[in-house]
């Protein structure tokens, strides 16, 4: 089952009219999850900042449902967001609200649940996240892989169709690590959830992913997309061999 | 849609649902099925799933909350059907969750706590200004111990807050300046033009203008320009960690941030405060000019009855104001605690605090001029 959730076409990703990265051109399908590799600075927030239509693209198209999010205003990018969730870098939890108060926020907003319901399904999100014990606390009071964690709650609030993330898993100990990756993917298979996860933590790459594009700054485009087992068995050129073999050094394929 | 139909058996009840179950969904029967399952002790519950259309996230915690209401309703039994293994997967995976919030601390009664609300105001209230005292004067001993060394204070910094907080204030200054030596000048002359001693205005502003309005206006304008510039600059930084990563350097911040600051406001408030009074003093020309009388009559007025005395009296003010400001902005925003409104919190306590310290001072500097009979 082939179903393109997320299209990107000819994006030139930017700033100011300037091109970081340059002519990206792939298809995200329903239930994947789709990792955007690439080294610090190469533009992988940027790439994703333009996808979920914060920042407009230098050009190009990001098609979420077949609806151009860059072109969509008004209700009709209203409907869109609401399909989508995101977690940011830095959690971006409201600090003046408590973490349940955050996530009860988009619940109380969109729908017509009572308190009592918007914070049982509040308190379930943060469950999946083993976060109901500080669902009390402010964002401030939190570590950050805490916050991380908050974060994606939110971004799950309202159960939305396709979660970006990103680097959802930096900052974690291997452990909760782990256990966010095995969450990810439980989501993907029972719910059918699309993921779009921004990263270079290698080994949750290579557990979770089932499809991945690597981005590359001096090529400014994309150099290799597909598993990311494929990916490290048949390094695309000597940058991809040497990111996925950590090795600093400049050295010639053997 | 979502519909809840509550079918009743011989030995207990049958909630059946069907259509999506989602956050929009579930929001119409959350109330109706809680309602259903309570009050039946003793009674057997079957939660029939088997109609469910879509199902997500909200409706997984949906079922795994009727279900714990249902263990707290002391049922007979419990039974959940027609789900399938993707739904049931996910239910079970939050089922086996704690979703309980911790319980909030028992808040104290209403009288009590005003008590110990006005109680803990009036010890932070203490302990604020034995710090402030203790950091003016941490302050004052850097700045005493650098002038046997001016090569360690940073010059360049300096020279760009004289810049930013001095030279950029002066429009500003100077418009509030002018307006109010115009107005109190205007104001003035009604009544006196009674008497025909309009022309006394001109005293009235000088004196008023170099005592006391022109030290004061720049002071309080600098208060909301400055110090909470300074408050939310080193606040922010506080919050950065780059006031502890300057600590660990071995760079003492109050010698690395604070001192310039000072330094540049001390001696940017006197120069503007003398631009403040000559503006001031112009305003009221206006008026005097307009009332037929020459500018010739006026400057001699003001030029005779303004003695040096005053003058001076106005500058040692200002400098006192100028240190009071950079200080209060720098303490207030070394202060800054953790949190999104804590930047915010500080530039106002910094405001607030300067000019609350400078009309202090005023007070007590035209309590000295009285005594001293300048």
């Amino acid at each position: 089952m082939k179903e393109p959730i997320i299209q990107v076409k000819h994006l030139f990703a930017g700033y100011n009219g300037q091109a970081i990265m340059e002519d990206l051109t792939f298809d995200i399908n329903k239930g994947e999850i789709f990792v955007i590799l690439g080294g610090s600075g190469c533009g992988k927030s940027t790439v994703l900042k333009h996808m979920i239509g914060l920042v407009p693209p230098v050009s190009g198209q990001v098609l979420i449902h077949g609806k151009d999010m860059v072109a969509a205003r008004g209700k009709e990018r209203t409907r869109l967001l609401r399909k989508i969730g995101v977690a940011f870098q830095n959690g971006a939890l409201f600090g003046s609200m408590t973490v349940l108060e955050n996530i009860m926020l988009p619940l109380t907003a969109f729908t017509d649940l009572s308190d009592d319901a918007a914070r049982m399904l509040a308190l379930a999100k943060l469950g999946l996240v083993d976060l109901s014990r500080n669902s009390h606390r402010l964002p401030g009071e939190l570590s950050g892989g805490m916050r991380k964690r908050a974060a994606i709650a939110r971004a799950m609030a309202l159960d939305p169709g396709v979660l970006f993330l990103d680097e959802p898993s930096a900052g974690l100990d291997p452990l909760t690590s782990a256990e966010l990756d095995l969450l990810i993917k439980d989501l993907a298979r029972t719910l059918g959830i699309t993921f779009v996860i921004v990263t270079h933590e290698l080994e949750s790459i290579l557990s979770i992913a089932d499809n991945t594009i690597m981005l590359e700054k001096e090529t400014r485009g994309i150099i290799a997309t597909g598993h990311p087992r494929d990916l490290k068995a048949n390094p695309a050129n000597e940058y991809a061999y040497r990111f996925f073999n950590r090795n600093p050094e400049k050295e010639k394929k053997p | 849609m979502t519909e809840l139909n509550i079918n009743h058996t011989d030995t207990g009840q049958t909630l059946v649902f069907s259509g999506r179950m989602d956050a929009d969904g579930i929001a119409k029967i959350w109330k109706p099925a809680c309602d259903g399952i309570s009050n039946h002790a003793g009674a057997d519950l079957t939660l029939d799933l088997s109609g469910v259309t879509y199902f997500d996230m909200a409706g997984a915690a949906f079922v795994v909350h009727l279900d714990r209401t249902a263990r707290e309703q002391n049922l007979k039994s419990i039974r959940t059907t027609g789900l399938n293994p993707a739904a049931a997967s996910l239910v079970e995976r939050l089922s086996r969750k704690d979703l309980s919030a911790p319980e909030p601390a028992p808040s104290a009664g209403r009288i009590r706590m005003f008590v110990e609300n006005q109680g803990r105001g009036l010890a932070a209230f203490r302990d604020d200004v034995k710090n402030y005292i203790a950091f003016f004067g941490e302050i004052c001993w850097f700045f005493s111990t650098s002038l046997l060394r001016p090569n360690r204070i940073r010059w360049g910094e300096t020279w760009r807050v004289a810049e930013q907080a001095g030279v950029n204030a002066l429009p500003i200054v100077a418009l509030i300046s002018f307006i109010v030596g115009l107005v109190m000048a205007f104001q003035s002359a009604i009544p006196m033009k009674m008497f025909g001693a309009e022309i006394y205005v001109a005293n009235l502003i000088g004196l008023a203008m170099v005592r006391e309005l022109g030290p004061l206006m720049t002071a309080i304008v600098l208060a909301g320009r400055s110090a909470s510039a300074f408050a939310a600059e080193i606040g922010t930084m506080k919050i950065n960690e780059e006031i502890d990563a300057l600590t660990i350097m071995g760079l003492e911040p109050v010698r690395f941030l604070i001192l310039p600051r000072v330094i540049a406001s001390t001696l940017m408030t006197p120069l503007l405060t003398v631009f403040a009074i000559l503006v001031g003093i112009l305003g009221g020309a206006v008026v005097i000019l307009s009332l037929g009388h020459p500018f010739s009559a006026y400057y001699n007025q003001v030029v005779g009855f303004v003695s040096w005395g005053d003058f001076t009296g106005g500058m040692i003010k200002c400098f006192v104001f100028g240190v009071l400001i950079a200080a209060t902005g720098c303490i207030r925003g070394y202060q800054t605690r953790q949190g999104p409104s804590a930047v915010g919190e500080a530039a106002t306590r910094a405001v607030v605090s300067s000019i609350i310290l400078i009309a202090v001072f005023d007070g007590i500097f035209s309590i000295i001029y009285y005594v001293l009979d300048v």
